[in-house]
C-alpha cells in the first residue's frame, strides 16, 4: 500500500495499477470511457483526465490520463480542480456532438455509462449546432442490435470482441469522424462471446435483442443473484423479470469463476422460462389423457402412486439442484436414487470427480486466465464449456507477456502490451477429433479419435515422469509431438491439463489425470480442469446415485413400478425402444418445466421452477457450490421441485435451509454447500435484501386491471432476498448482489463500487464455496491408464475403412435442452447432423447436406451429412442436439447408406 | 283556561321555541359568518340551507352514543344534561314581553345569575370525566374562566339593579320606558358584555375548546347525542345573555308600532347576530391575557361604574 | 380597544362584498391551461402515438401508479402495448408530465371522473389516448430522434446529415 493524494487529501492506494483504478477503488467519481476492467486502458478517449502535481508547491500542475498514469507513492492530483474539470467537459462535450436525440427510445437509457459520465461532468447543454453524423446500421444476428448513431467511438467493442475474445468478423472501417464498428457487411456474430458487447459498449449501440421484444428498463427490472444453468462452468449471471415473464440476462461479477463476462449460451438462453409450451399446470392421467387438476389433486395423486409403489426408482437430473436432487433421493431412498445423465456421460462424470479428487488441484476460470500453458485433450470447450475457452485466449497471452515485463511496461497498458506481443502466443495444444475454434491460437493441434488422444496425453506424461510405462502402438510423430508438447509444459510456470467429458471417453479424462499429476511432479503449480455436461452434473456425481442403465434395469425387470422423474426427459438418456419397453405398465410421476416426452407420458405431472423460480445449489465443474435464488415467485401450480418433493415424502421442510441441514447430515461430503451463500434468517441492518430496485414502478398498477387492490408482496421464507423494493439496497455479501447499482452509477460500471479492488473479490465476502479438496477424498492414484479398453474399434491412424468411430460434436447454440427452448438461440442451432471426414463421404459416396440414416445401436437416426475436412478418417462426429434421439457415444457405426432421396 | 294550563303551555311553548330556535341558530350563524366571510355557507338542503340543521340533527340522532371505555361513566353521562338544564333554568326568569314569561321572580336576575354560573359545573365535570388531558386542561380553563367572569358579570349588572330598583326583569324593563339603561350604564353594558361572551364560551373567549391547542378541549370525547347536548347548550347560551343584554339595557320588550314580542325578538336577534360578528372577526387571546383582561381590567372597570352609578344616584337623590 | 372594535366594523364591512364562492355544478369553473386534471396520452401531428413506452413517468410517478409494456413494430417504431394508470391511487403531481419526453403524456383540466367503485378508476390506453396534440401541437419526438422508423430512414432527422460511407477514405 502507498499513499497518493486527491485534492490534498492523503488516500492508501494498491501500488502497481494505474490512477484510474486506483481512484475508482477509492469510491471517487471519475468518468472514463475506454478503459475496462478486463481489458486495461489504451488512453483513447481523453475523459479521465486530472490534473498531476509535482509536488506541494506546485499549484499550476499538469493534465494527465489518470488510466495511462501510474501509481506511484506521494503522487499529488486533483479531480475538481477547474483545469481538469473543464477540460473533462469539453471532451464529453466533444463525444456528445455526434449522439442522437434517442434516450427515450434507447435501450441503453437508465443504465447508460455514457448519460452516467455526462450527468457526472455536468454537460447539460448541447452547443453544436451543425448536422449530426449518421450511419445505417447492420443486422448483426438474433443477439445483438445495432445502432451506430449512438456511437462515441471507444473502441471498447473492438477490444473486447477482436482483442479479448479473438474473433475476426468484427473491426473498425471508415475514417476520421466517420469511424465505423461493425462487419465488412450485415450478418449474425460469429463469436460466441459476442453478447458481451452489450455490456462492454457504454453507450446503445449494441443492445441486447431478445430484451428488445419485451423491453424493460433496469430499474424495473426484479432481479436476483443467480447461477447459469446452460454448461457446467457455473458462471454468476443476473437474470431479471418483469410482469411474470425473464426479460435478461446480465453477467454477474465473480472474481474467480466468470469475471464480467457471459457466453451467448448463458446470455440468451433464457427465454425458455417463459415459454408457452412450457408444463405451467400440475395435471393427472384420467382415461389415457392427461388432464389439469388442482395442485393438491396432483400431489395427493402422486402420493398415492408412490406410496402404493411395489418399488420405486428416482431419476435425479444434472440440470437440477442440489437441494432438488437430494430431495428426490430422500423421497425413494438412497439406492433407488439414479442419476438422470446420459449413461456414457454419467462414466465420464464421475471419472472426472474422482480425478478432481485426487488432484491436482482444479483451476477457477480466472486461474486459468493465468496459466502459461495448456493442453486440451478431446475437448471443444468452445462449445462445450464456452467461457473456457475465453480464459484460454487469456492464457495463452500470459507466456509472451513475459516480454512486456521484462521491458517493464505495465501489464494494464493494454496498446503496448498488444503491441508488443503481437501474434506471439504461449504453447497450447488442442488435442481434438475434429477441428475447434481454438485452433488458431493453439501451437499444435492433434487431429484423432479419443483413443489417439489418450495415446498423446499418455506419451506426453511419460515424458515428464520416466516412471510411467510408454503406452502402446505410439506413432513416431506423436511421439515427437508428445516430446515437444512436454518439453513446453515442463518450462512453464503454471502448466494446464484441459479435459473432460466432451468426448465420452472415460480413459481420456484417466489419461488427463495421469498427465497432471506427472506435470505437478515436475512443477506443483500444474492444474487439471476437466469439464462436465450440466449445470449439477458434478453436484449429482456426488450425491452418489447409481447410473441410468440400472434404473432401466430395474424398471424393465420389475423392481420398481414407478418412476419419480425430476427434471429430466428420459428419451433423452437412452434409445427409444430401451426407455419404452423400461416404461411399459409403469408408474411415471414427473417433475419438470421443460416439455418433452417425459412429460407426455406422465401419469402425475407435477410443474417445477426453473432456476428463475428456484432457490437451490448447483456445483460447477470445479467442485464449487454456488446458490441461486427465486428470480420472481412461481405463478399457478409451479413450485419448486424440491418442495415438490418434500411434500410428497412428507417432510415439509419449512424452508431451503431445513432441506440443506438434512443434506448435511446425510452426506457430510456436501454439507460445506450450506455456506454457498448466507441462509434465510441473514439480514443487513435488519433488513433481507432487495429484489427490487428503489425505483421499481408501476406497484400500484401493475395488478390493477385485475383488482385495484394491490396484494401484499409474496413471501421467500427460503432465502435472505424479499420481491419487494424494500430492503437493503447497499451492498450485500457477494452472493447476495442482486444488482449493480450506486448513486451515479446506473450501468454495469457500478460495479466497481462493488469490487474490494478493479479485478478483485467483491465486497461483503467470497461466493460459492469448494466442495473437492484434492487428495482428501482418498481416491487412489491411477499411474497409468490401459489405452486397450478402448481400441474396440478403430484407431484413429491405423486405418480400417469398415467401420465408423463417432464421437460427438457439441454445440454452444443447440447441444443444451434448455436453451434450445430460447428462440434466439434455437435459430441459431444447426440440423442434425453426422461429420464425416472427405475420405470417408467420398467412399460412402455422399455428397454435403445429403440426408443419410445412421444406424446405431438400437436407435437409427436421420440426419444430414457434412464433410468436415479437419477429421481424419474412419473417425465420424455426430452433432450432439438437443431432443434428437439418445444414442450412446463413442459408437461404432457402419458407414451410413444414403437415405431416401 | 286554568292558570296551571297557561303554566304548561307556557313552559312548552318556550322548551320547543327554545330548541328550534337554537337549532335554527346552527344555521343562521353558519349563513352570517359566511357572509362575513364572502362565502355561501350551507344552501343545499332546503330553500337557503334552511333544513341544514334537520339534516344535522337526524345524522347526529344516528351516530353511535359511545363513551369511551376510561371515562367517569356517571359523571361523564351527566355533564351535558348539566349545561342544558342549567341555561334553560334561565329562561325561566326571562320576562319576554308583558305577561310572557314562566316566572316573574321578584330576584330574577339573581337567579339568572346563579343558573349561568351553574353552567362552569358541566364544563368542569365534561372535562374531568372524560379522562383525557386536553379534556381536563379544557374543564379547569372553563371552570377559571367562569369564576373570573361572574365576578365582574354581577358588578356590572349593580347600576342597573341600583338605577330600577328592583331585581324582577319585569320591573327591570318598566324601568326604561323613559330612557333604555344602555346609556346611562354604557360601560356596565360592555362589561356585561364582554362576560356574557367569557359565559357562553364564545370566540374570543372559546379556550376551554380552543382547537388547536386542546383539540376540542372539555368535548374531545364526546360525540352523537352528548356533543349536540353541548352544542346546542351553547347556543341556548348565546340566545339567554343576548335577551338578558335587550331586557337589561335595552328596554326589553319596549318599541313602538310592532307588539312587544316582536320587538324583543328583534333586538334579541340583533345582539345574537353581534356574537357572529365578533366571532368572525376577533382572535383568541392567550389564557394568561384572559386572565389579565379580567382581574385587571374588567374589574376595576365594573367597579368604578358601581360607584359612579351609586355616587350620581345618591348625588341625585340628596 | 379601537382596533378590536375597528376590526369588527371591517369584517361586518364584508356583508356587504361579493361572494367568492364558485356554485360549481350548476356554474362552470374556469380552469387554467396548466391545470393538472386527468391524464391523457396525445399524438403526434401526424396522428401516430407520442409515447414511445420510455418508461421515464413509471418511474417518476411518486405513487407508481403507470404500469406499461414497451413494443415495438417491425419497423422499430417504440409504442406501449399497455399502458395503465390507476387513477383510485394517482395523486394529479404532474412529474410524469414533467418526464415525458414526448409531450405524450399530458394532465388536462378535466377533472369530474369520480366513479363509483375503484375499479373503474383503472383507465387503459384506450380510455387515454386522444386524438391531438394536447397542449403542445407541433412536436414530433421521431423527427428529432436518431432511431429509424417507418418513413423516416437513418440521416433524414431534422439537424442531421445522410448516413455516412464507411467504404470511403475521402475527408
Amino acid at each position: 500500500m502507498i499513499t497518493i493524494y486527491v485534492d490534498n487529501q492523503a488516500y492508501q492506494a494498491k501500488a502497481g495499477g494505474n490512477l484510474l483504478e486506483a481512484v475508482l477503488s477509492l469510491g471517487l467519481n471519475l468518468p472514463y470511457f475506454c478503459w475496462h476492467p478486463a481489458m486495461g486502458s489504451v488512453g483513447a478517449c481523453r475523459q479521465c483526465a486530472v490534473t498531476l502535481y509535482k509536488d506541494e508547491q506546485d499549484t499550476q500542475g499538469k493534465i494527465v490520463m489518470a488510466c495511462m498514469t501510474p501509481v506511484k507513492e506521494g503522487l499529488r492530483i486533483s479531480l475538481q480542480d477547474r483545469q481538469s474539470r473543464d477540460f473533462r467537459a469539453r471532451v464529453i462535450e466533444w463525444l456528445m456532438a455526434n449522439h442522437p436525440h434517442d434516450c427515450p427510445v434507447c435501450d441503453e437509457g437508465g443504465e447508460c455509462h455514457l448519460q452516467d459520465m455526462t450527468v457526472m461532468t455536468a454537460h447539460d447543454y448541447r452547443r453544436y449546432r451543425f448536422a449530426k453524423r449518421t450511419f445505417a446500421n447492420q443486422d448483426l444476428g438474433p443477439f445483438v442490435n445495432h445502432e451506430l448513431n449512438r456511437c462515441i467511438a471507444c473502441y471498447r467493442c473492438v477490444r473486447f470482441y477482436n482483442d479479448y475474445a479473438g474473433a475476426r468478423d468484427f473491426s473498425v472501417l471508415g475514417c476520421h469522424n466517420t469511424v465505423y464498428f461493425g462487419r465488412s457487411q450485415s450478418g449474425p456474430l460469429e463469436s460466441e462471446f459476442s453478447g458481451n458487447l452489450v455490456e462492454v459498449c457504454p453507450t446503445g449501440v449494441f443492445t441486447d435483442k431478445t430484451l428488445k421484444e419485451h423491453y424493460t428498463r433496469k430499474w424495473d427490472l426484479q432481479t436476483a443473484p443467480s447461477i447459469c444453468v446452460h454448461c457446467g462452468l457455473g458462471c454468476n449471471t443476473i437474470p431479471g423479470e418483469r410482469y411474470g415473464t425473464l426479460r435478461r440476462v446480465q453477467a454477474r461479477y465473480h472474481s474467480q469463476v466468470n469475471g464480467y463476462f457471459l457466453c451467448d449460451r448463458g446470455r440468451y438462453g433464457y427465454e425458455f422460462v417463459n415459454r408457452p409450451e412450457r408444463p405451467r399446470t400440475a395435471m393427472i392421467r384420467r382415461d389415457g389423457q392427461l388432464a389439469a387438476a388442482s395442485a393438491e389433486a396432483a400431489l395427493a395423486a402422486a402420493r398415492e402412486l408412490v406410496g402404493s409403489a411395489r418399488g420405486l426408482a428416482g431419476v435425479g437430473s444434472p440440470r437440477a439442484s442440489l437441494e432438488s436432487n437430494f430431495a428426490l433421493r430422500q423421497l425413494v431412498g438412497a439406492e433407488n436414487f439414479y442419476s438422470g445423465q446420459a449413461p456414457w456421460l454419467d462414466d465420464c462424470v464421475r471419472e472426472a470427480l474422482r480425478q478432481l479428487q485426487i488432484g491436482p488441484a482444479t483451476p477457477s476460470l480466472r486461474q486459468v486466465e493465468q496459466c502459461d500453458a495448456a493442453v486440451v485433450l478431446g475437448e471443444d470447450v468452445t462449445n462445450f464449456a464456452p467461457m473456457l475457452d475465453l480464459a484460454i485466449r487469456q492464457a495463452v497471452r500470459v507466456e509472451p507477456m513475459e516480454l512486456a515485463r521484462q521491458l517493464k511496461i505495465d501489464l494494464w497498458l493494454d496498446g503496448p502490451v498488444r503491441e508488443l506481443i503481437q501474434d506471439r502466443r504461449g504453447p497450447l495444444l488442442i488435442a481434438s477429433p475434429a477441428a475447434t475454434k481454438l485452433d488458431e491460437i493453439a501451437r499444435w493441434t492433434y487431429r484423432s479419435g479419443p483413443a489417439g488422444v489418450v495415446r498423446l496425453a499418455l506419451a506426453t506424461a511419460r515424458e515428464l515422469d520416466a516412471s510411467l510405462p510408454v503406452p502402446d502402438g505410439l506413432d513416431e510423430p506423436t511421439a515427437r509431438l508428445a516430446k515437444e508438447v512436454a518439453a513446453a509444459l515442463a518450462k512453464a510456470k503454471s502448466p494446464l491439463v484441459v479435459s473432460g467429458c466432451g468426448c465420452g471417453s472415460v480413459e481420456l479424462i484417466q489419461a488427463a489425470g495421469v498427465l497432471a499429476r506427472a506435470l505437478a511432479k515436475v512443477n506443483s503449480a500444474a492444474r487439471l480442469s476437466l469439464t462436465v455436461p450440466d449445470c449439477n452434473s458434478l453436484g449429482l456425481a456426488m450425491l452418489g446415485g447409481k447410473n441410468f442403465r440400472q434404473a432401466l434395469e430395474a424398471l424393465r425387470l420389475g423392481r420398481a413400478d414407478t418412476a419419480v422423474v425430476l427434471e429430466s426427459d428420459l428419451w433423452d438418456l437412452a434409445p427409444t425402444d430401451a426407455v419404452e419397453s423400461a416404461l411399459a405398465g409403469k408408474r411415471l410421476v414427473v417433475l419438470d418445466h421443460l416439455p418433452g416426452r417425459t412429460v407426455q407420458r406422465a401419469d402425475v405431472l407435477l410443474p417445477a421452477g426453473t432456476f428463475a423460480e428456484a432457490d437451490g445449489t448447483l456445483v460447477n465443474n470445479e467442485g464449487r457450490a454456488q446458490r441461486f435464488f427465486q428470480v420472481f415467485p412461481p405463478q399457478g401450480d409451479i413450485r419448486q421441485s424440491w418442495r415438490w418433493l418434500g411434500d410428497l415424502a412428507g417432510r415439509n421442510w419449512p424452508n431451503l435451509d431445513a432441506v440443506l441441514a438434512e443434506l448435511s447430515s446425510a452426506l457430510p461430503d456436501l454439507a460445506p454447500a450450506t455456506g454457498a451463500a448466507p441462509q434465510a434468517n441473514f439480514r443487513i441492518e435488519g433488513l433481507k435484501v432487495a429484489r427490487q430496485s428503489h425505483r421499481y414502478s408501476g406497484r400500484t398498477a401493475i395488478t390493477a386491471d385485475v383488482t385495484v387492490h394491490e396484494p401484499k408482496p409474496p413471501d421467500d421464507p427460503d432465502t435472505p432476498l424479499t420481491f419487494s423494493m424494500e430492503g437493503f439496497d447497499g451492498i450485500p455479501p457477494a452472493a447476495l448482489v442482486p444488482r449493480f447499482w450506486s448513486p451515479g452509477w446506473n450501468s454495469q460500471s457500478a460495479l466497481t463500487r462493488f469490487q474490494q479492488e478493479v479485478n478483485g473479490p467483491l465486497r461483503g465476502g467470497p461466493a460459492g464455496v469448494r466442495l473437492i479438496n484434492p487428495g482428501s477424498s482418498g481416491g487412489t492414484a491411477v499411474s497409468a491408464v490401459s489405452g486397450e479398453s478402448d481400441q474396440a474399434g478403430p484407431q484413429a491412424g491405423r486405418l480400417c475403412y469398415q467401420k465408423l468411430l463417432v464421437v460427438p460434436a457439441w454445440h454452444i447454440y443447440g447441444s443444451e435442452a434448455q436453451s434450445m427452448q430460447s428462440p434466439a438461440l434455437a435459430g441459431r442451432a444447426p440440423r442434425p447432423y453426422l461429420g464425416l471426414s472427405p475420405a470417408d463421404a467420398a467412399q460412402a459416396g455422399l455428397q454435403a447436406d445429403q440426408r443419410i440414416t445412421a444406424q446405431f445401436d438400437g436407435q437409427s437416426l436421420s440426419l444430414e451429412a457434412r464433410i468436415l475436412p479437419s477429421l481424419p478418417r474412419g473417425l465420424a462426429v455426430l452433432g450432439m442436439l438437443a431432443g434428437q434421439p439418445a444414442v450412446q457415444l463413442p459408437a461404432i457405426i457402419d458407414p451410413p447408406p444414403k437415405g431416401a432421396p | 283556561m286554568s292558570p296551571t294550563a297557561v303554566y304548561l303551555v307556557t313552559i312548552f311553548g318556550l322548551l320547543i321555541a327554545v330548541f328550534t330556535l337554537s337549532a335554527g341558530l346552527i344555521w343562521y350563524e353558519r349563513r352570517l359568518l359566511a357572509l362575513f366571510q364572502d362565502r355561501y355557507g350551507p344552501n343545499r338542503v332546503g330553500p337557503f340551507g334552511l333544513l341544514q340543521s334537520v339534516a344535522d340533527i337526524v345524522k347526529i340522532f344516528f351516530k353511535e352514543d359511545w363513551v369511551p371505555p376510561f371515562a367517569d361513566k356517571p359523571v361523564f353521562v351527566i355533564a351535558p344534561a348539566v349545561i342544558i338544564v342549567a341555561t334553560l333554568m334561565s329562561f325561566g326568569v326571562v320576562a319576554f314581553a308583558p305577561g310572557v314569561m314562566v316566572s316573574d321572580l321578584n330576584v330574577g336576575l339573581l337567579f339568572f345569575l346563579a343558573m349561568s354560573s351553574m353552567g362552569a359545573y358541566g364544563v368542569a365535570l365534561a372535562g374531568w370525566s372524560s379522562n383525557n388531558k386536553y379534556s381536563l386542561l379544557g374543564g379547569l380553563r372553563a371552570a377559571a374562566q367562569v369564576i373570573s367572569y361572574e365576578v365582574f358579570m354581577g358588578l356590572s349588572l349593580m347600576g342597573v339593579v341600583m338605577m330600577a330598583g328592583s331585581f324582577n326583569l319585569v320591573r327591570i324593563v318598566q324601568a326604561q320606558e323613559r330612557m333604555w339603561f344602555f346609556l346611562p350604564q354604557l360601560v356596565g353594558m360592555a362589561v356585561f358584555m364582554v362576560a356574557g361572551f367569557a359565559e357562553t364560551f364564545r370566540i374570543p373567549f372559546d379556550l376551554p375548546e380552543a382547537e388547536n391547542e386542546l383539540v376540542a378541549g372539555f368535548h374531545t370525547e364526546y360525540s352523537g347525542m352528548k356533543f349536540a347536548f353541548f352544542f346546542l347548550g351553547e347556543y341556548i347560551g348565546i340566545s339567554l345573555v343576548s335577551a338578558m343584554l335587550v331586557i337589561l339595557f335595552f328596554g326589553g320588550w319596549l318599541g313602538p308600532v310592532l307588539p312587544p314580542l316582536a320587538w324583543f325578538f328583534i333586538k334579541t336577534f340583533i345582539f345574537i347576530s353581534f356574537f357572529i360578528l365578533v366571532r368572525g372577526s376577533l382572535p383568541r387571546p392567550r389564557f394568561d391575557q384572559l386572565m389579565a383582561y379580567g382581574w385587571k381590567v374588567m374589574l376595576p372597570l365594573s367597579l368604578a361604574n358601581l360607584v359612579v352609578t351609586a355616587g350620581i344616584l345618591l348625588w341625585r337623590r340628596s | 380597544m379601537i382596533s378590536i372594535l375597528r376590526s369588527i366594523w371591517l369584517v361586518f364591512l364584508h356583508a356587504l362584498h361579493r361572494r367568492v364562492t364558485v356554485q360549481y355544478p350548476e356554474q362552470a369553473i374556469r380552469r387554467p391551461p396548466r391545470f393538472r386534471g386527468r391524464i391523457i396520452l396525445s399524438r403526434d401531428p401526424d396522428g401516430g402515438e407520442r409515447c414511445v413506452a420510455c418508461y421515464l413517468c413509471a418511474a417518476a410517478c411518486p405513487v407508481d401508479c403507470i404500469a406499461l409494456q414497451a413494443a415495438q413494430d417491425e419497423h422499430g417504431r417504440r409504442y406501449p402495448a399497455f399502458f395503465r394508470i390507476n387513477f383510485s391511487r394517482c395523486i394529479f403531481c404532474g412529474f410524469c408530465e414533467d418526464a415525458c419526453p414526448t409531450y405524450a403524456i399530458q394532465l388536462t383540466p378535466d377533472f369530474e371522473m369520480s366513479e363509483a367503485r375503484r375499479q373503474e378508476m383503472v383507465y387503459e390506453k384506450e380510455d387515454l389516448t386522444i386524438s391531438g396534440p394536447g397542449k403542445y401541437p407541433g412536436y414530433n419526438f421521431y423527427r428529432v430522434a436518431g432511431l429509424a422508423i417507418a418513413g423516416k430512414g437513418k440521416g433524414q432527422a431534422e439537424n442531421e446529415q445522410p448516413p455516412s460511407d464507411p467504404k470511403t477514405l475521402l475527408p
